[in-house]
């Protein structure tokens, strides 16, 4: 790890403005995944500022009955937070699902989205890594990828995105508020991330200077119910082998909104637009669930060693949609 | 909210510029003021600085649990924390935990139940069940909190409750049987 | 007036407990002389080959950089005891992870910079780092880790298996696995102006550090202290010195600094050991009555290029079960892998992890209940040498365990129990690990207060080393165990070997029982008090431990797991279990109950979730950290019980007691195999039980 200076920004504003005149600069919030990066010299910024102590970290209720998220609130306050727990378990769900108590307390939503790959590849300096170094190569397609993506890989990166929280924001049809030089702009969360096509070195649509200022859930639609999903090696602290996040109303049989994400299959929160057309208006059974489910996922590709995933993410989405639909 | 005032506009400003700064610890109640480069964590402030060698240094990435301190009143892998992000906080180390010669009831209850052997693992796992307790007691859930328990009530804190909540301190002895004894023996 | 309790077999609360609570315990890398430097290593990034150039200006430029070693100008060695001590020597890489140089700095963070910033080149050639089965590299070694024969036969067993009514034919393989202990291998080391070198060294026996570093640097035993007061764990992998011990002490001299070394975690995999992989092929051969007549145990395996190293992982099964023939084999290829080594009963984990799979496998062939398989295969002598046991409790840790686990409820057909989502199973696997002795001296000295000391350098790393010793000194003095103060964990005291091979308190204890008696005998023949300044007496144990004993000596256990596998998930996660050892007199059954209840758990690590993949690209493990090398969590933990069965054996050490680090591992993963195979019907003969490795069999 080189040097770097270290500023405390004072508002959103001055730390916008300084990242923009510094393109070395990095913003700082947990760290857990910032430090991390820095000691495996992942990454080296200049200048680390340091928005921990802006006034970002509430969580509070939207006029229309969202909730917007503050880009520095804990992960632990956010999943214990009330209306996260009874509106929007499922981003509960995942959050708990994720890490361990002490990065929970410390960790970021905006750092959660931001945290980057656990390819072991992109973690060693030693060896290749278009993500790293964009144009070096992707040895992991060769190696080890027992852990790495089934779907919207690339010949450049198989790479997963390892955040359990980002999976429910993309169910929830959270949207990601950025400030950045140019002011503000809103993003999907579903798309906030990106598949790694030719410049997997870019993991999001965030700017250069651009900062997560909040995330903001729509209401929750009328009798939906939700829950995350997640299979790991470890019976805690550790990452998903593969997850999934539902959301699901059912009225009389039928289904009147569904919304699925994956996790631990690609590139970004995978979320599952063709099962969703299948499972609109379709009668909650399992047969649909199945049919829903299979329709995404024939978009797989594993590679040599992770055609488990697939099955696993079939089962792991059924279940959830099918637990979904008992409780409504 | 307001993003144009930070909470402690009192403070004074590290420059954006030097790779060192001046800054402020309170630890287990003491004011302690360093000098320290700009990457020295709240770990290694406290293990190679200050002579406080309680936390441990198991991975230096938050991946063991074996620096867990309490921050400000929450557990937290000191080895992810830069000390200079941290200016002013307050920091109860295993050190801190005993009332002069009394231990802590988690000491004496680790002690009792034999919870530890090589003791590398013991003081992270030590401040952590005393930030889990806390958390508990706050209602904080947990991934084994069931679904429909009641929000914003303490958890309790049954056998399947501590181990998911101390998951985060590995201990390669195998405490853990021993370990969650002696947090069932402390906690309400 | 009651009386108190003897010393030995009561819980005493381990001594150093207390400043482990409260975080005074200070550990090797926790010593900082005034003037201490850090120290930073850098791996090899090619698996084979050379360097070809270092280039330090950038790193020596850097503020607070004060040296970068190399193998251009580090201090020469002797040859070392242990060729991976060899370091900075020549231009040679052996493996990838190979220490290459060392920057030493003012700071932790100076020193990590400048070892990124070096620029260092090689001269790379093609490397070998795959076991396979039928690799050409593979030949028979002479002898297998712990002195063993490589082969051992009697009897045709070929014959006897093709003629055997019930056959088992299987091979098993266990991927390797690392020791990972909680601190990180560290020393510190500091020359004073005299030329004596002292080391603080995260270290299972600082007699033999300061050995190494005599052969290592060609000076005098008089001239090195090495201490191990407080160790984090080593599990074999701190048995012999590792690299940092030796670096440590190369740049404290070339800088005339104190120097401290603590590895980083990513750095550990590749330079402390791990327990080589094993392939293992197993046959037996059994009448209808379960009675073996054939057991074959093929074991291979990988060592490094730099030294042999043979998991013996076929020789328990040459003590385990009556046969009339048996034929129990190590092969082995030097790869350009890391160096393997000791990891908690190595041999013994992986070799019972294949056999009592394979038991269970004809327990399910013949129909047979497993525990009674075991019980009608249990054998008068050892099958090995025909020596008699001085004791074998195997069958009582059997019924003993079964008993207290509710076995003999079981259903055995495998897959018909469900709960929900879960299938549930129960799985039994025996355990065995050999008593080893190694000669100890200690002394022991009377105060006329009326207290005790006791000085022998034993090591505690975690075992409760300081305790038992104590308790032993109190019951061979008649004194109460409070008045007994031991001092262990430094060179400066009667030499001692390490804490290894489940042996330590075995020969620490009877080093210190001999003091304590002749002390005893001293003072009961004395005639008024003790002088001022005390009595002392110093005692070895090399004519003792010499003496080959004329019975085979071992300790048994029987292992019961419960598990609960997700059968939408492939998950598995453990219920209970119960562990029942028969080791001697156990002599703290507080820490005694620890190290079973801790073995047990590492057998859970190696069951479910433990393995080091070596990535055939770059020659090097790919989990190098511990969010990947899953070491299990408190969550993966459930209760787990351990009993142990009254043993009196008189034909092993004063304190009758065996070994019991190292026995709660073995046969643990096999017992939590076979409660797998009987959840879900699924044999998998491959650890980790992971939901890869599941899930296709239960789609």
């Amino acid at each position: 790890m080189k040097p770097f200076a270290y500023l405390r920004a004072r508002s959103a504003d001055e730390a916008v403005q300084e990242s923009a005149a510094r393109p070395d600069a990095v913003f700082l919030a947990g760290g857990t995944n910032l430090v991390d990066l820095m000691k495996l010299g992942v990454e080296a910024p200049e200048l680390l500022i340091d928005i921990s102590r802006l006034p970002l970290d509430q969580v509070a209720d939207t006029a229309d009955g969202g909730l917007r998220i503050g880009a520095t609130a804990r992960n632990s306050d956010l999943a214990a937070h009330p209306a996260v727990r009874t509106r929007y378990p499922v981003l509960s769900q995942a959050l708990l699902s994720g890490a361990s108590g002490q990065l929970r307390n410390t960790a970021t939503t905006g750092g959660n989205l931001l945290q980057r790959t656990r390819c072991p590849y992109f973690q060693d300096t030693s060896k290749p890594c278009n993500k790293r170094e964009p144009g070096t190569g992707c040895p992991a397609r060769d190696s080890a990828q027992r852990d790495l993506a089934v779907l919207g890989h690339s010949e450049h990166c198989v790479a997963t995105h390892p955040s359990d929280m980002a999976v429910a924001l993309s169910a929830l049809d959270a949207t990601v508020r950025l400030h950045g030089p140019d002011g503000e702009r809103t993003v999907s969360a579903t798309t906030f991330h990106r598949l790694p096509g030719d410049t997997p070195d870019r993991d999001t649509e965030i700017r250069p200077g651009e900062l997560i200022t909040e995330v903001v859930l729509p209401p929750s639609p009328d009798g939906a119910a939700s829950v995350y999903r997640k299979a790991r090696d470890r019976a805690s602290f550790a990452f998903a082998l593969a997850s999934v996040a539902a959301v699901l109303s059912v009225r009389a049989g039928r289904i009147e909104h569904a919304a699925l994400a994956f996790g631990g299959l690609a590139h970004r929160p995978w979320r599952a637009h063709a099962a969703e057309d299948v499972l609109r208006g379709a009668p909650a059974t399992d047969e649909t669930f199945e049919r829903a489910v299979d329709a995404e996922l024939t978009a797989a590709r594993p590679l040599r060693d992770n055609a488990f995933k697939v099955g696993l993410a079939r089962n792991l989405a059924v279940d959830a949609l099918a637990e979904l639909a008992a409780d409504s | 909210m307001d993003p144009s005032r930070g909470r402690d506009d009192g403070a004074q400003q590290p420059a954006a510029t030097g790779d060192r700064s001046t800054l402020t610890l309170q630890i287990n109640g003491t004011e302690r003021t360093l000098t320290l480069d700009h990457r020295t964590t709240v770990l290694d402030a406290l293990r190679e600085h200050l002579g406080l060698t309680g936390a441990k240094k198991g991975c230096d990435h938050g991946q063991c649990g074996a620096c867990t301190v309490i921050v400000d009143g929450r557990r937290a892998n000191s080895c992810l924390l830069l000390a200079v992000a941290h200016d002013g906080a307050a920091i109860t180390t295993v050190e801190g935990l005993a009332d002069g010669d009394r231990l802590h009831p988690l000491q004496e209850a680790f002690l009792d139940r034999d919870a530890l052997q090589c003791g590398y693992c013991t003081p992270g796992q030590l401040c952590s069940a005393v930030g889990m307790l806390g958390e508990a007691a706050d209602g904080f859930p947990s991934h084994a909190t069931p679904r429909r328990a009641p929000v914003s009530a303490p958890a309790p804190l049954g056998a399947d409750e501590i181990r998911e909540r101390m998951s985060g301190n590995l201990c390669r002895c195998g405490a853990y049987p021993r370990i969650v004894e002696a947090i069932e023996d402390v906690a309400p | 007036m009651s009386q108190a309790p003897p010393p030995l077999g009561t819980p005493v609360v381990r001594r150093e407990g207390r400043d482990k609570v409260t975080g005074t315990a200070r550990y090797a890398a926790e010593h900082t002389p005034p003037g201490c430097l850090y120290g930073r290593p850098v791996p090899a990034t090619i698996a084979r080959g050379r360097v070809d150039a270092i280039r330090a200006e950038e790193a020596l430029a850097l503020p607070g950089v004060h040296a970068v070693l190399t193998h251009e100008n580090a201090p020469r060695l002797k040859e070392p005891d242990d060729p991976i001590l060899a370091v900075l020597q020549n231009d040679r890489v052996p493996h990838r992870g190979w220490p290459v140089a060392l920057v030493v700095a003012d700071t932790p963070e100076g020193a990590r910079a400048g070892a990124e910033s070096l620029r260092i080149t090689y001269e790379s050639a093609g490397h070998d780092v795959l076991l396979t089965e039928d690799h050409p590299g593979l030949y028979t070694p002479e002898t297998v880790n712990g002195d063993y024969p490589a082969v051992r036969e009697r009897g045709d067993t070929d014959r006897a298996f093709v003629t055997a009514p019930v056959q088992i034919d299987a091979t098993y393989t266990v991927g390797a696995l690392h020791n990972h202990p909680m601190e990180p291998h560290a020393t510190t080391a500091q020359w004073d102006e005299n030329g004596h070198l002292t080391v603080h060294d995260s270290s299972q026996g600082s007699t033999k550090v300061r050995d190494s570093l005599v052969t290592a640097f060609g000076i005098r035993p008089q001239q090195i202290t090495a201490v191990s007061e407080h160790v984090g764990g080593g599990f074999g992998s701190k048995g012999t010195p590792r690299p940092q011990t030796v670096l440590a002490a190369m740049a404290a001299r070339h800088t005339g600094r104190p120097v401290k070394i603590a590895l980083p975690r990513r750095q550990m995999a590749a330079v402390v050991g791990h327990r080589a992989p094993t392939v293992q092929h197993v046959r037996l051969g059994a009448d209808l009555d379960g009675i073996l007549t054939a057991i074959d145990h093929e074991i291979i395996t990988h060592t490094s290029t730099i030294k042999e190293f043979v998991e013996q992982a076929a020789v328990p099964t040459r003590i385990m079960y009556g046969s009339a023939t048996s034929r129990t084999t190590h092969r082995v290829v030097a790869l350009d892998v890391p160096s393997p080594s000791w990891m908690r009963a190595p041999g013994e984990a992986p070799g019972m992890y294949a056999l009592e799979s394979a038991m269970d496998e004809l327990a399910s062939a013949l129909g047979m209940d497993p525990v009674e398989l075991r019980i009608r295969n249990d054998p008068a002598n050892e099958p090995d040498s025909g020596r008699a046991f001085s004791s074998r409790g195997l069958a009582a840790c059997l019924e003993k365990g079964a008993a207290r686990f509710g076995w003999y409820d079981r259903d055995p057909r495998p897959a018909i129990r469900e709960e929900g989502p879960l299938l549930l199973g129960t799985g039994v696997a025996a355990a065995t690990y050999p008593v080893y002795i190694a000669p100890s001296s200690a002394s022991a000295h009377a105060a006329p207060d009326g207290s005790y000391r006791i000085r022998v350098n034993a090591t505690d790393i975690g075992t409760g080393a300081r305790t038992v010793l104590a308790q032993i000194a109190a019951e061979a003095l008649g004194a109460p165990v409070e008045n007994v103060r031991t001092d262990i964990g430094s060179s400066e005291l009667p030499d001692a070997p390490l804490a290894g091979g489940s042996a330590g308190t075995a020969s620490w204890g009877w080093s210190v029982h001999k003091a304590c008696t002749l002390l005893r005998r001293q003072l009961d023949e004395r005639a008024g008090p003790v002088p001022a300044d005390g009595l002392t007496v110093t005692a070895d144990t090399q004519q003792e431990t010499a003496e080959e004993s004329p019975y085979a000596r071992h300790a048994f256990g029987a292992h019961f797991a419960e598990v609960a596998v997700h059968s939408r998930t492939g998950e598995v996660r453990l219920r209970r279990m119960l562990g029942v050892f028969a080791a001697g007199r156990i002599l703290n059954p507080r820490t005694a109950r620890s190290q079973f209840i801790g073995g047990m758990t590492m057998g859970i690590g190696m069951a479910l979730t433990e393995a080091s993949t070596m990535d055939p690209v770059f020659g090097d493990f790919t989990e190098s950290d511990l969010a990947s090398y899953h070491v299990p969590a408190c969550a993966d933990v459930p209760e787990i019980e351990a009993h142990w069965i009254d043993e009196e054996d008189p034909h092993l050490n004063p304190m009758g007691s065996k070994g019991i680090g190292e026995i709660g591992i073995v046969g643990a993963a096999a017992a939590v195999g076979n409660a797998v195979r009987h959840a879900t019907g699924i044999r998998l003969r491959s650890l980790p039980l992971t939901p890869d490795t599941l899930l296709p069999y239960l789609l």
